[in-house]
């Protein structure tokens, strides 16, 4: 190493430093202030609370996906499995007659295997994590279609083998996507808090966290430091994946049947938080706080473009125009600093 | 010369047109320039050949288009054919008397040659002034020989060269004149004979005491051994024995096995043949994890490669990056209490002397040797019986690397170290015993410069010897 000259004279955090930190809640707040001018019916809270409602799946299969990359990997495959969660929560209803619990139960612990599948690939196979779930991706966005032969599942479907299904959603089950909490919190949103605190709380705040970030920074250094990096990798594909599943029955639960379309954008919606998370107080990486906001920003910017009138088909683009900010924000603007 | 921090590169920067200077006038041929860009450096006649050999050359590409690089990327005609890049190719290689096979790829050059064919790219390009950052830095001896024998013709042949270094050994061989820089100042100036000690105390702003130690041996306890050790199959096996207190250096030429006797220590290798004990019982490590449970601690060479992680993760603080490997026994329920963390890099920080703001500061914020001083902070904050050091010299400036040396020695109740370097120097300076590695098996030498030499000497001429018919086509 040569001279990394001026080890003592950085100065305190300048105005820039400050403004780059909190950009993203500043234009949050400039944002709320003024949809809420222009359409006073924005800011009260049921509108609010859909807003949540309506970024609770994103930012919780985001959680995943920045799990997955602070530890220098990236899951491709988590739109797919929320997909496949979908049909098979359905499947296990309506098909299989299952009860809300056994659905639940059945369809976290598959994405919890579909995560181990990707892990095992990346860690024992030595397939490149974005190839390995990139595979996975495609493989389960076509799996979850052959049970049906390619058909939604609702109540009373025709099977492929001529039989009419039996069973049906259970009222139980739907309360998780079209409930309330003491009449005003949607449970999708109580889900997507909790999800949020526990993970912050283990990338944070535990010696895990650390150990799947020092993984993410540099393998060979966290190797060497005696790390088990190899289970380290393959549990955040665990967590992403069992995060997926749980996401997909956020969804079911709130459309009620299993549709073939349904989590089409959620992989590029999620990937889009946890990158705009990376400004999130200048971060530079993914974390769980800076992903959650991510998913709320859009969110929050796309309600109140539709309460404005905006053609429905412009949201990708303002998606692309919010990351493409984000990112050059991230990465641009704050090099000269270091 | 100069310390790290002193502004060295900092000045390679300028004179390179990579940075702008903040006030004064470089002339050349008694001209004002200023370069705006590396590439303005280069085309007025300035070549520089940075530290880091990988960006000397592109990988994939061959020498001989490594060599003609510049031609193929600026003024060449359209059409290269692969038999005209060869002849042009050999024609700069004969410019310094290169003698690498033409057709092999650039990824599979070792440092030294990277090195060599920056320096022709840089004669080929009619430099007039070429400057060296560090370039013995990762060099065996007798590959800093070779390079000093480039230097020396370049010199004849009228090329002035501005040689950056902290070798003292690289600049009594070649330099006719000797600035040294202090906190961006050239704080003295000497010219031939240098008197390197004077050099060296203006270099850190107070003289060293030669920290050579007597040749006692030691009466402790064995505390770790290797039995009839073969590192690879076929070298001749050899055992070693390291006692309670003692401070061991390996020295040797690179690729001698040095490094590969530590991982094995370290679990990440297996030997071919033999066995370790230590305290007395078998000791077989199956990875660092079990390694670091028992007191058996590596700092592997290339901090930046093994050890550091990038300043935007958390935990890439000092007190972080300390913490690391003792996270499992200092938090056991998981949960992380960043005060116990700090105490024990403040204790570090004033330990050991490292120039830091506080346990916070991420380590890009530090010079060289203070990166060296809190990696090797991380391995002495839990007890050990074992500790290996792989070049833990490398890049670390004069006068850190005498704090280094004290902090190594003065932590030596009760275990051993075991050091490896390829500077006799460094080895001289550090340790109680000093071992030869040569062909993957260990030699004994006294304690003196001469026996050092003869010793590695005759590793040297067997390894030109093998590199010689390796290297006729």
């Amino acid at each position: 190493m040569t001279d990394q000259a001026t080890a003592s004279s950085k100065p305190a955090s300048t105005f820039a430093e400050t403004a780059r930190k909190y950009a993203l809640f500043v234009l949050l707040a400039v944002m709320l202030v003024g949809f809420w001018s222009a359409q006073p019916a924005f800011i009260n809270s049921a509108n609010l609370f859909s807003i949540l409602q309506a970024v609770s799946v994103v930012a919780i299969l985001g959680v995943g996906v920045s799990i997955t990359m602070s530890a220098g990997g990236f899951d491709l495959s988590v739109g797919s499995v929320a997909a496949s969660s979908v049909m098979a929560a359905s499947y296990a209803m309506v098909v299989l007659q299952m009860n809300a619990f056994e659905t639940l139960g059945l369809v976290l612990l598959m994405g919890a295997f579909i995560g181990l599948v990707n892990g095992l690939l990346i860690v024992r196979v030595g397939v490149p994590d974005l190839l390995a779930t990139l595979s996975t991706m495609f493989l389960l966005a076509g799996l979850q279609l052959i049970p049906t032969g390619g058909r939604s599942i609702t109540a009373g479907m025709m099977l492929p083998n001529g039989t009419t299904a039996a069973g049906a959603y259970d009222p139980a089950f739907l309360i998780l996507g079209r409930g309330r909490l003491f009449d005003t919190v949607p449970y999708p949103v109580v889900v997507m808090a909790v999800v949020a605190i526990l993970a912050w709380f283990l990338m944070e705040r535990t010696r895990w966290g650390r150990v799947f970030y020092a993984i993410g920074g540099n393998e060979t250094a966290a190797h060497l430091a005696g790390a088990p990096t190899k289970a380290y990798r393959l549990w955040a594909y665990v967590l992403s994946g069992t995060l997926a599943s749980l996401g997909g029955l956020i969804v079911a639960s709130r459309v009620g049947r299993g549709d073939v379309s349904a989590g089409n954008s959620l992989l590029l919606d999620a990937v889009a938080a946890s990158l705009i998370g990376f400004a999130v107080l200048d971060k530079r990486r993914p974390h769980v706080l800076g992903t959650v906001l991510g998913a709320i920003f859009v969110g929050v910017l796309l309600n109140g473009l539709t309460m404005l009138n905006a053609p429905y088909y412009t949201q990708d683009f303002v998606k692309g125009v919010v990351l493409v900010g984000a990112l050059a924000l991230t990465f641009g603007l704050g090099k000269k600093k270091r | 010369m100069g310390a790290n921090g002193a502004g060295k590169s900092t000045l390679v920067k300028i004179l390179s047109g990579s940075i702008s200077a903040d006030a004064g006038t470089i002339l050349l041929n008694g001209q004002s320039v200023s370069f705006a860009s590396p590439g303005e450096a280069q085309a007025a006649g300035v070549a520089t050949v940075h530290q880091a050999t990988d960006q000397a050359g592109a990988a994939g590409l061959t020498v001989a288009e490594n060599l003609t690089l510049n031609e193929l990327c600026g003024t060449g005609s359209f059409f290269v054919s692969p038999r005209s890049t060869r002849k042009r190719a050999a024609e700069i290689a004969a410019l310094i008397d290169l003698d690498l096979p033409l057709d092999r790829d650039f990824i599979d050059l070792r440092p030294a040659e990277r090195q060599l064919i920056a320096i022709a790219r840089a004669v080929a390009a009619k430099a007039s002034v070429l400057i060296l950052d560090e370039p013995t830095s990762s060099l065996s001896s007798t590959e800093a020989e070779r390079l000093f024998s480039v230097l020396r013709r370049l010199k004849a042949s009228g090329i002035a060269i501005l040689y950056i270094s902290h070798r003292t050994g690289d600049l009594a061989a070649i330099a006719d004149r000797a600035v040294v820089l202090r906190g961006g100042k050239a704080v003295a100036s000497f010219a031939k004979p240098i008197d390197f000690s004077a050099a060296v105390a203006a270099m850190i702003g107070r003289t060293l005491d030669a920290a050579l130690h007597d040749g006692t041996v030691s009466s402790a306890p064995i505390l770790a051994s290797v039995k009839r050790a073969r590192l690879i199959p076929g070298a001749t096996p050899f055992d070693l024995d390291l006692r309670s207190g003692e401070v061991v250096a390996i020295t040797g030429t690179l690729g001698s096995g040095k490094s590969r006797l530590l991982r094995a220590l370290f679990g990440l290798e297996t030997l071919a043949e033999g066995e370790f004990t230590l305290d007395g019982k078998p000791w077989l490590s199956n990875g660092p994890a079990r390694s670091i449970e028992n007191g058996v601690f590596m700092v592997a060479e290339d901090r930046w490669a093994s050890s550091l992680l990038p300043p935007e993760i958390p935990g890439a603080s000092i007190a972080g990056t300390i913490a690391l490997p003792h996270l499992p026994r200092w938090f056991p329920l998981g949960l992380l209490r960043e005060t116990r963390e700090r105490l024990v890099a403040s204790d570090a920080i004033h330990r050991l002397g490292i120039k830091a703001r506080g346990p916070d500061d991420t380590l890009d914020q530090l010079s060289g040797g203070n990166q060296q001083k809190v990696v090797l902070a991380r391995w002495q904050a839990a007890p050990c019986r074992l500790l290996l050091l792989d070049e833990p010299f490398q890049g670390v400036d004069v006068g850190a690397r005498a704090d280094l040396i004290a902090a190594i020695r003065n932590s030596q109740s009760g275990s051993a170290t075991l050091i490896a370097t390829s500077d006799t120097e460094e080895a001289l300076e550090v340790a109680d015993r000093i071992l030869v590695m040569r062909d993957h098996s260990l030699y004994e030498a006294d304690g003196s410069h001469e026996s050092l030499a003869a010793v590695i000497g005759s590793v040297e001429s067997i390894e030109t010897r093998a590199d010689g018919t390796g290297q006729t086509p």
